[in-house]
C-alpha cells in the first residue's frame, strides 16, 4: 500500500488512534503547563502596565489568545468536516464534535474577559460593537453545532450533520464579521499583523506564549476528549472489549 | 423509463409543490398572519409614538420576516419526509441540488413572496416615510429568496428529527445576521437620504452566492438525514 494512504489509513482506526494518543497527551499538557506559566509570569509580572489602561491591559494575555482559539478552532472544525464527510473517516467525526465544546469555552472566555476588561476602558460591560457581536454569533454557531449533534440519536449521523452545519457557518463567518465590522465599531484594530505590529515587544511576547500554551491546551483537551468520546462509541467493539481485559492483567 | 430532462423534472417538481400549496391554503396563510401579529405587537409594546416606530420599522419588519420564515420552513421537506416522497426523490435520476433547488423556489413564491406583498402594509403600520418603502420592497425582494435558501439548509438538517422547528431557529438565525444588518440599513440609509445600493448589491452578491452554494448542502443535508 502507498505508504500515505497507509498513514492516514492507521490514524484513522481507533484503536490506533487510542493507542498513540496516550503518548501524545502528556507531552501536550507539559507544553501548555511551561509555556502558560511563562506566558503569565511574563504577562502578570513582567511586563509595564499600559500607559493609558494601567493594570487592566494585563487581561488581555487572556483574553486576545483565546478569542484567537475560538476563531482557529471553528475554522479547524470546518476543514475536519470536509474530511469527515469526503473520506467518512470517523476519528475526524469524533474529533469535530470533540472541539466544539472547547471552542464555546474559549468563546466564552473571551466574551466574559473582554467585557470584564472594557469597564475600566470602555467603562461599560457589553457594547454592541463589531467584535463583540461577531464573537457572540460565533458563540451560536458554536451551541448550534452542539445542539445539532445532540439531537440525533446516531452518532455517525450526528456527527455528519454536525460537520455539514460547522461547514455552511464557516462559509458565513467571514461574512458575518464583515457585515458586523462595517455596521458598528468601537473596538480596537487588530494589533497583530502582516503590515506590522503596534504592540511593545515586551508585551507581544507574553501574548505569544499563552496564545501557544493554548493551542497546547486545545490539543491534549481535544484528544481526551476524543479518547473518551470513542470509548463510549465503541463500548462494544472488540477492540475496547480487548483494551479492558489487559487492563484487568 | 427515459431519463426526462431537467427542466422537464423542475417543472413538473414546481407544479406539484404548487398544487401541494393551494390543498393546504390555511397552513400556508398561518406565517402570515403570525408576520402581522408580531408587527402589531412592537406598537403596543414600545408606544405608539410615530417618530420612534418609524426609526425602528426596517428592523421591527425585517425581524417578523424572519420569524415569519422560520416558522414556515420546518414544514419544507417535512411533510415528503415522513410519507417517503424525500425517498424517491434520491433515488430519482435526478440531481439532487435541482430537486432541492425547485422545493426553495416553490417554497420562496409561497412563503416569502407573500411577506413581500405584505410589506406596504406593515411599513404603514410601523410609520416609515415614503423613501423608505421603495427600498424595504427591494431590500425584501433580495433578501426573502436567502432566507430560503440558507434556512433549506436548516430545514433539510432537521427534517429526520421530531422537534426540529426550535432547532432550526437555533441553527439558521446566526447565519441570517448579515442580510438583516445589511437590509435594515439600506431601508435606514434610504429613510435618511444617504446611498443604500451598496447594501443592495451587497445583498444582492449574497443571493448568488447562496443560490450557487445552498442547493447543494441542502441536497448534501438530506441524503444525510435519509442516510
Amino acid at each position: 500500500m502507498n505508504p500515505i494512504y497507509l498513514f492516514f489509513h492507521k490514524t484513522g482506526s481507533p484503536p490506533w488512534f487510542y493507542k498513540y494518543s496516550a503518548y501524545l497527551i502528556p507531552w501536550l499538557w507539559a507544553g501548555f503547563i511551561i509555556l502558560a506559566a511563562i506566558g503569565l509570569y511574563q504577562g502578570l509580572l513582567v511586563a509595564p502596565p499600559d500607559y493609558q489602561q494601567g493594570e487592566s491591559v494585563r487581561i488581555m494575555y487572556l483574553h486576545v489568545p483565546a478569542a484567537w482559539m475560538s476563531m482557529m478552532i471553528y475554522g479547524m472544525m470546518a476543514i475536519m468536516g470536509i474530511i469527515a464527510l469526503v473520506w467518512r473517516i470517523r476519528i475526524m467525526e469524533v474529533m469535530i464534535i470533540s472541539s466544539a465544546p472547547i471552542g464555546a469555552a474559549f468563546t466564552i472566555i473571551a466574551l466574559v474577559s473582554g467585557s470584564l476588561w472594557g469597564r475600566p476602558t470602555w467603562g461599560t460591560y457589553w457594547v454592541w460593537d463589531a467584535r463583540l457581536t461577531s464573537e457572540l454569533v460565533l458563540l451560536f454557531l458554536y451551541f448550534g453545532v452542539i445542539a445539532l449533534y445532540n439531537s440525533f440519536d446516531e452518532p455517525r449521523k450526528a456527527a455528519r450533520a454536525a460537520s455539514l452545519l460547522s461547514i455552511v457557518g464557516a462559509v458565513n463567518l467571514p461574512i458575518i464579521h464583515y457585515s458586523v465590522l462595517w455596521w458598528n465599531t468601537l473596538h480596537q484594530g487588530s494589533s497583530i499583523g502582516t503590515s506590522g505590529n503596534s504592540i511593545d515587544t515586551s508585551m507581544l511576547w507574553p501574548l505569544l506564549y499563552m496564545a501557544v500554551a493554548f493551542k497546547f491546551y486545545f490539543g491534549a483537551n481535544l484528544l481526551s476528549r476524543a479518547r473518551l468520546r470513542l470509548l463510549k462509541q465503541d463500548h462494544r467493539k472488540r477492540w475496547v472489549k480487548d483494551l479492558l481485559a489487559e487492563g484487568k492483567n | 423509463m427515459s431519463r426526462q430532462s431537467a427542466s422537464t423534472a423542475f417543472s413538473a417538481l414546481l407544479r406539484r409543490d404548487f398544487l401541494l400549496a393551494y390543498r393546504r391554503r390555511a397552513e400556508l396563510l398561518q406565517p402570515l398572519v403570525f408576520l402581522l401579529v408580531v408587527t402589531t405587537l412592537f406598537p403596543l409594546g414600545v408606544g405608539p409614538s410615530p417618530q420612534l416606530l418609524a426609526n425602528i420599522a426596517p428592523g421591527v419588519i425585517w425581524i417578523a420576516a424572519l420569524l415569519a420564515t422560520v416558522l414556515s420552513l420546518d414544514s419544507l421537506f417535512r411533510s415528503d419526509y415522513e410519507d417517503g416522497t424525500l425517498e424517491q426523490m434520491i433515488l430519482s435520476d435526478q440531481s439532487l441540488s435541482l430537486i432541492a433547488l425547485s422545493r426553495i423556489v416553490a417554497h420562496w413564491l409561497v412563503a416569502g413572496l407573500p411577506i413581500v406583498l405584505l410589506s406596504p402594509l406593515l411599513a404603514l403600520w410601523m410609520n416609515l416615510p415614503g423613501e423608505g418603502m421603495s427600498i424595504l420592497i427591494q431590500s425584501l425582494i433580495i433578501g426573502t429568496p436567502v432566507l430560503s435558501l440558507i434556512g433549506a439548509i436548516g430545514g433539510a438538517l432537521t427534517v429526520s428529527l421530531k422537534r426540529g422547528g426550535q432547532l432550526l431557529s437555533l441553527l439558521v438565525f446566526p447565519l441570517y445576521v448579515p442580510l438583516l444588518i445589511l437590509a435594515t440599513s439600506a431601508v435606514s440609509s434610504a429613510v435618511a437620504g444617504l446611498p443604500y445600493t451598496g447594501q443592495l448589491g451587497l445583498m444582492a452578491a449574497g443571493l448568488i452566492g447562496a443560490l450557487t452554494l445552498a442547493p447543494f448542502a441542502t441536497a448534501a443535508a438530506l441524503k444525510l438525514s435519509l442516510s
